[in-house]
């Protein structure tokens, strides 16, 4: 493993944050039925920035939710380590909102395909859009962000790693490189 | 970091970790949330078989692990002996082999013989889930007592746990002994001499034949059904006299002068090892353990699929 690049600092992690904050209020035209929800783990901590930039804006604090898709996966038995399953909480009713689910990275979109299935599963919500800090292609599934902090054109046999403050100790997206 | 689940059959917690029973109360707290929603279903068993497979009578343990198996979207099977080949003298084994040929993938059985779970597990491939061995263990209903007594008092480390009525023939008895010794609780077991075997001191606990002294420094009362269709020897006591020298009643509650919490994994006998008034009143969480139940055999359907599927991966050479 090798840290290749770094692609966003402390900086410019949150300008990219406080740019989605204004796009989504100006796509959702305010906060009215406007919804938050983070897909565990990163994207929760996302979701509760995006929430605070929102408030800086508008006055508002719009609800924050939490999206736990671990039973949703497609690739339960196949990935290692096994993925502990967490809590979903999402304490207000979804019904005829707008939701915009949160995540750290879009990468295959089959994490968002699960959250898709666990969404149909707690309610009919108005809207669903996707807000992702990083973009980096290689889409196995028909899906794309609403909202992107940065597009990066990624390899295969790299990752990208979102550090955030709340678990990392500082705010950071770098490209790892894997060793083959 | 909790570690992670590699069994293929959960069929007791004398031979788990303390990390492991962590794991499965985690994963229950998580589950517990789907039986709140509007759609109490997730897919995350969808496609795979669970056979209910009961020697022995039982409605709420088994209607509880096809409800948990349902909301994990397995396919439920339930097989009752009584109307099976095992009336034509088939064997354990060649049951639980044609079961495995169908290609299901968790049997979850109740036996009248203790160790029966661990033979089968043994001869077979697919997951194995103790729903109740004989004497020996009843898994799932300790870690729904231990769920319980978590989420209602916090912790399981440092509690004074009471268990009272019929230890000897007891596999909730011994189950809830190995979990909570291994989780840090200090556990009492009260009965009449006749009900205690021999020996139980080297489980751990400690023995007391005074229920109003071994309630006085309880945080928690497991009040065990007596079973008075498994002994009818002379040996059990009168029922009249049981509730009256061990029943747990609202003036023995009373003299207690604090809270206790009141489990009982059911069915009840009302007015033998319990009355009604404690069974229905504030202390009692019998109720809530049902609905934990289905929380807690989710997580341990879920833990021994994934458990198996990784075996059946470490063998496949790369």
């Amino acid at each position: 493993m090798r840290e290749k690049a770094k692609i966003l600092d402390k900086d410019t992690l949150n300008r990219a944050l406080m740019r989605i904050a204004h796009e989504i209020l100006e796509k959702n035209k305010g906060t009215k039925d406007l919804c938050l929800v983070g897909i565990r783990n990163r994207g929760v901590y996302l979701a509760k920035r995006l929430a605070d930039c929102i408030e800086k804006i508008e006055n508002e604090r719009v609800a924050v939710g939490i999206l736990d898709i671990t039973l949703y996966r497609d690739d339960l038995t196949l990935i290692a380590p096994q993925p502990v399953v967490h809590k979903t909480e999402i304490d207000f009713d979804i019904t005829d909102k707008n939701i915009v689910l949160v995540d750290d990275v879009l990468y295959t979109g089959r994490t968002v395909r699960a959250a898709l299935d666990a969404f149909m599963d707690l309610g009919r919500p108005k809207s669903i859009q996707l807000a992702v800090l990083i973009d980096r292609g290689h889409r196995e599934l028909p899906v794309r962000a609403d909202y992107a902090g940065k597009n990066i054109p990624t390899a295969k046999n790299e990752t990208v790693e979102v550090r955030l403050t709340e678990v990392d100790g500082q705010d950071e997206v770098v490209i790892v490189e894997k060793d083959n | 970091m909790p570690l992670t689940w590699d069994r293929k059959d959960l069929l007791g917690l004398e031979n788990l970790s303390r990390e492991e029973i962590e794991l499965i109360l985690l994963t229950a707290e998580s589950f517990k949330e789907v039986s709140t929603r509007d759609i109490k279903k997730v897919p995350a068993l969808r496609g795979k078989t669970v056979v209910n497979l009961f020697y022995e009578p039982s409605t709420r343990t088994r209607v509880s692990f096809e409800v948990a198996a349902k909301r994990l979207s397995a396919d439920v099977i339930n097989i009752a002996t009584e109307t099976s080949s095992v009336k034509k003298g088939e064997t354990l084994i060649d049951t639980g082999k044609n079961i495995q040929a169908l290609r299901a993938d968790i049997i979850v059985m109740r036996h009248n013989y203790s160790g029966a779970a661990a033979m089968l597990a043994r001869a077979l491939e697919i997951s194995v889930v103790n729903a109740g061995d004989g004497w020996h263990e009843h898994p799932t209903q300790a870690l729904l007592d231990i769920f319980t007594l978590k989420e209602k008092l916090g912790r399981i480390e440092g509690l004074n746990v009471t268990i009272v009525g019929d230890i000897a023939h007891s596999r909730v008895a011994r189950s809830n002994i190995w979990g909570l010794t291994k989780l840090g609780a200090k556990v009492t077991v009260c009965a009449p001499a006749i009900l205690i075997p021999v020996a139980i001191e080297q489980m751990g606990v400690s023995v007391s034949h005074d229920i109003d002294g071994a309630l006085k420094n309880a945080d928690a009362v497991n009040v065990l059904r007596m079973q008075f269709e498994r002994d009818e020897s002379e040996a059990f006591p009168a029922q009249l006299e049981y509730f009256k020298n061990f029943g747990i009643t609202k003036d023995r509650l009373e003299k207690l002068k604090k809270n206790i919490m009141v489990m009982h994994p059911g069915p009840l006998n009302r007015g033998i090892e319990i009355s009604s008034e404690v069974a229905d009143g504030a202390n009692s969480v019998i109720l809530e353990q049902v609905t934990n139940g289905i929380a807690v055999r989710m997580a341990v359907l879920f833990l021994v699929a994934q458990g198996r599927d990784k075996n059946k991966k470490d063998e496949t050479p790369n």
